[in-house]
Order: structure tokens, then C-alpha cells, then sequence
């Protein structure tokens, strides 16, 4: 009975951690995509990886860390919270810079306005 | 200090490691939006900071912080973005006069 117990605990420990350094991983790697991307959309795509599968796994790791108690019911709505709203103000923040004007940076398919510029 | 106590430290630190590259992209972001982008994604990682700390130091009332945070941080995209387009908070977001009073006598 003890041993099951402990090895219980060991396994809830393993699967928290591999949940939190997965999905901080990709929160840091976002972070280094919206450092070195060239153009604002596609910064944008690497601020939307780390709001949506990195806080995910993060806050899913916290869950399994805290058990079955009211914490992990708040990190629960917290995540929820996040599911929600983070890809809606992702959505509002490009839809803003698109009507704005700001054109997309591309490479073989530009458009008529950046091919201009661009020579 | 025990496994999981390392690995929220561990995570944590990674949380502020990203923070401060999200600082570096709102000092230097070329355009408005870049910074938009910037401080939402700085709140998503201090809403994600708030939560690893509150267990790192076993006090789970900072979760409760999180929780207000992540609501004020989208309310408040949103309200920078409007403000930007519109110059101004006080715009209806849709069309308030009645169908009648239009002048080009569509609808009904």
C-alpha cells in the first residue's frame, strides 16, 4: 500500500514536470521568435505558439502538481480564461494592423504595394 | 528543495527569461502594433509567473491575482486597440440609429 502510494507520487511528479518544461520551452522559444522574425505577422504566429500550447501545458502541469484540491479548480477557470481570450486578442491585434495599412513582408508573392517599395 | 519545488524555479526562471525578451520587442518594436503584441504577450507570461510562483512558494493565493490579471490584460488590448483606430473609447461598436431614420431606405 505504501509503495503504490509513493510511486503514485513519483509519476505525478514526472508527468508536472515534463508538462511545465515542455510547454515553458515553447513559451521561451516564442519569446525568441518575436525577438528575431522579420516582419509583424510573423511575430504575431510566434506570440501565438506561446499563447496557446505553452500556457496550455503550463498551466496543465501546475494542475497535475496540485492535485485534486480548490487550486487546481482556479487554474483551471485560469486556463480556461486564457483558451479564450488569448487568441481573440491575437485575432484583434492583426485584424487592427491589417485595416491600419501595415502590408505584410513576402518574398515571392508580394503584393503590388511592397514589390513597389521593395525596388 | 524537493523535485517539483526545482522544476517551478526552473520554470520560473524561463518564464523571466522570456519577459525580458518581450521588454526588448516593446522597446524596440518599429510599429504600434508590435508593442501591442509585446505587452499581451507580457501578461500572458505574467499571468503564467503569477501561477508558478504562487506554487513555488506553496501560498495558492496569488492564483487569484492571475486570474484578475489575465482578465484586465485581454479588456485591455482591446481597449488600446480601439483607442488607436478610433482615436477616441467613446465609438459604438455597431450601428446605433434606428433602421427608419437611414437615408439610403434600405432595410425594413
Amino acid at each position: 500500500m505504501m509503495d503504490w502510494m509513493f510511486w503514485l507520487g513519483v509519476a505525478q511528479a514526472l508527468a508536472s514536470a515534463a508538462f511545465m518544461l515542455t510547454g515553458a520551452g515553447l513559451v521561451l522559444a516564442g519569446a525568441i521568435g518575436v525577438i528575431r522574425l522579420p516582419d509583424f505577422y510573423t511575430r504575431m504566429h510566434a506570440a501565438g505558439v506561446t499563447d496557446t500550447l505553452g500556457a496550455e501545458l503550463v498551466i496543465m502541469g501546475l494542475i497535475i502538481q496540485s492535485g485534486f484540491t480548490l487550486v487546481s479548480v482556479k487554474l483551471a477557470i485560469l486556463g480556461l480564461i486564457v483558451f479564450l481570450t488569448s487568441p481573440t486578442s491575437t485575432h484583434a491585434v492583426a485584424n487592427a494592423a491589417y485595416r491600419s495599412g501595415l502590408k505584410p513582408l513576402l518574398r515571392r508573392w508580394r503584393s503590388d504595394e511592397t514589390r513597389e517599395e521593395a525596388q | 528543495m524537493n523535485f517539483t519545488g526545482f522544476v517551478d524555479i526552473v520554470v520560473a526562471l524561463m518564464l523571466v527569461a522570456a519577459m525580458a525578451l518581450m521588454l526588448v520587442r516593446l522597446f524596440i518594436g518599429p510599429t504600434l502594433y508590435d508593442r501591442v503584441l509585446a505587452v499581451n504577450a507580457f501578461g500572458t507570461k505574467i499571468v503564467l509567473f503569477l501561477a508558478v510562483f504562487s506554487l513555488a512558494v506553496g501560498q495558492a493565493d496569488s492564483i487569484d491575482i492571475a486570474l484578475l490579471y489575465a482578465l484586465i490584460n485581454f479588456v485591455a488590448t482591446i481597449a488600446i486597440l480601439k483607442f488607436f483606430s478610433y482615436r477616441s473609447l467613446d465609438v459604438a461598436l455597431f450601428d446605433s440609429e434606428p433602421r427608419a431614420a437611414r437615408k439610403d431606405g434600405e432595410g425594413e
